[in-house]
């Protein structure tokens, strides 16, 4: 450790931890095996706080602040696991069930999916929300590719994949809303994009949002443990 | 000690959670220790009794029948558990939902129809505009999601509720389990 890295030592869930200045709170809450959960992070990728499931406690301050972007201050005692935030967390999940069509029953996603795990974890039984049922397209016109809205959740994880570590830019989100929509190119077919074909859209994607065509009716696990890997990589050249 | 009444019923969803409910297999004799199967698809009662202690309701709302039907098991029942996502979620039958039951009667009694083309409208119960999971309706008391819900959730979650021990539910068993 170099001399001028600046130590700050915070309290999480009761447990002394210390952390260097500039590290994210679940960066910290992670070293120190504390599980907060998430779904629009992942390691690798840069953080946009968007899904809100990382929403802690700071003492003194009535303000839940997302875990993922919120950086570690001197005495700060944070609190990650409380019936407040439980309570926070299922709503969250509710309102992403009840937004599109999450049918998990004839999902490709069905047992690798993010979100059907977090509604386990969190202990969601049934939604409380009436669903939306909105009527949403599906584009099969790539190649390799599927992309259904149905099940996207608008994490952006594609559209960070895309533009950090593919330097493609090909996803991004058209709308406002509830009427978002992850889009490639200029709202063009996903096949007829200036999509590279690489793949790390899908094998990032935490529900069967984008899913490989070669996969379907079969397991379909996803892999996006390669980014860390691959920032490494990059940064020793 | 008298054993509780359960009473078990299908809506609409496919019977796969009370297929399910069959794969309890010999546990089912030690269940049928604990409870009398008072109304059930797989028993010949014909009228929903006037008190059930246990009710396992599997599918969606659907239909005019089905909202009936539900109404009439929540006045009667004390514990009313929705079995299976059609119950818990809606499922596979609130696919139809974005489409609407017009088209989809459409496309089955019409389109497709070589023969005889006309859309049902007697003895059959007429769609709802929208499927929607039980809980939307009445008050229901345990939500038991899965497609199905494996036989061990049903004996432990049945178990459970027998003989008033407390039950983790998101141990067991998920959305499209």
């Amino acid at each position: 450790m170099s001399e001028n890295v600046e130590v700050k030592t915070l309290v999480i869930d009761g447990q002394e931890a210390s952390a260097r200045r500039g590290q994210t709170i679940l960066e910290v809450a992670r070293e120190n095996n504390i599980n907060i959960p998430t779904l629009c992070h992942l390691e690798g990728l840069s953080d946009v706080g968007a899904c809100r499931l990382c929403l802690v406690e700071i003492a003194g301050s009535n303000k839940l602040l997302p875990a993922c972007v919120a950086t570690v201050s001197e005495g700060m005692e944070v609190s990650t696991n409380t019936e407040r935030l439980a309570k926070h967390r299922r709503t969250i999940l509710e309102l992403l069930f009840a937004e599109r069509n999450h049918i998990c029953s004839v999902c490709v996603a069905n047992g690798h999916c993010e979100l059907q795990s977090l509604g386990q974890s969190q202990g969601l039984t049934h939604v409380r929300l009436p669903y939306r049922n909105p009527e949403l397209t599906v584009d099969a016109s790539h190649e390799r590719f599927t992309l259904d809205h149905n099940r996207c959740i608008l994490c952006t994880r594609c559209v960070r994949v895309c533009a950090e570590i593919e330097g493609a830019h090909v996803w991004d989100v058209m709308g406002r809303g509830i009427n978002s929509m992850v889009i490639t190119d200029l709202n063009d077919d996903w096949g007829n994009s200036s999509c590279t074909r690489c793949g790390k859209c899908v094998q990032v994607c935490p529900t069967g949002a984008l899913f490989d065509k070669s996969q379907i009716g079969s397991e379909h696990p996803k892999h996006p443990d390669f980014l860390p890997y691959l920032n490494l990589m990059r940064e020793a050249q | 000690m008298s054993k509780l009444k359960l009473a078990t019923v299908w809506l609409d969803g496919c019977s796969g959670c009370h297929m399910s409910f069959l794969d309890m297999d010999e546990r089912l004799l030690a269940l049928a220790e604990l409870v009398d199967v008072v109304y059930s698809p797989l028993v010949d009662t014909k009228r929903f009794p006037d008190e059930v202690d246990i009710a396992l309701v599997e599918g969606a709302v659907a239909s005019v029948d089905d909202e009936k039907k539900i109404k009439k098991i929540r006045a009667h029942t004390k514990t009313l558990v929705a079995i299976g996502d059609c119950a818990v979620a809606g499922n596979v039958p609130s696919m139809r939902n974005p489409i609407g039951p017009e088209a989809i009667l459409n496309r089955a009694y019409i389109e497709n129809a070589s023969a005889q083309q006309q859309i049902p409208c007697v003895v059959v119960p007429r769609l709802l505009q929208v499927v929607r999971p039980i809980h939307e309706f009445v008050k229901v008391d345990v939500f038991l999601p899965g497609c199905p819900p494996s036989a061990d959730t049903f004996h432990t979650a049945l178990t459970a509720l027998a003989t008033g021990v407390p039950l983790d539910i998101s141990a067991l068993t998920r959305f499209g389990a």
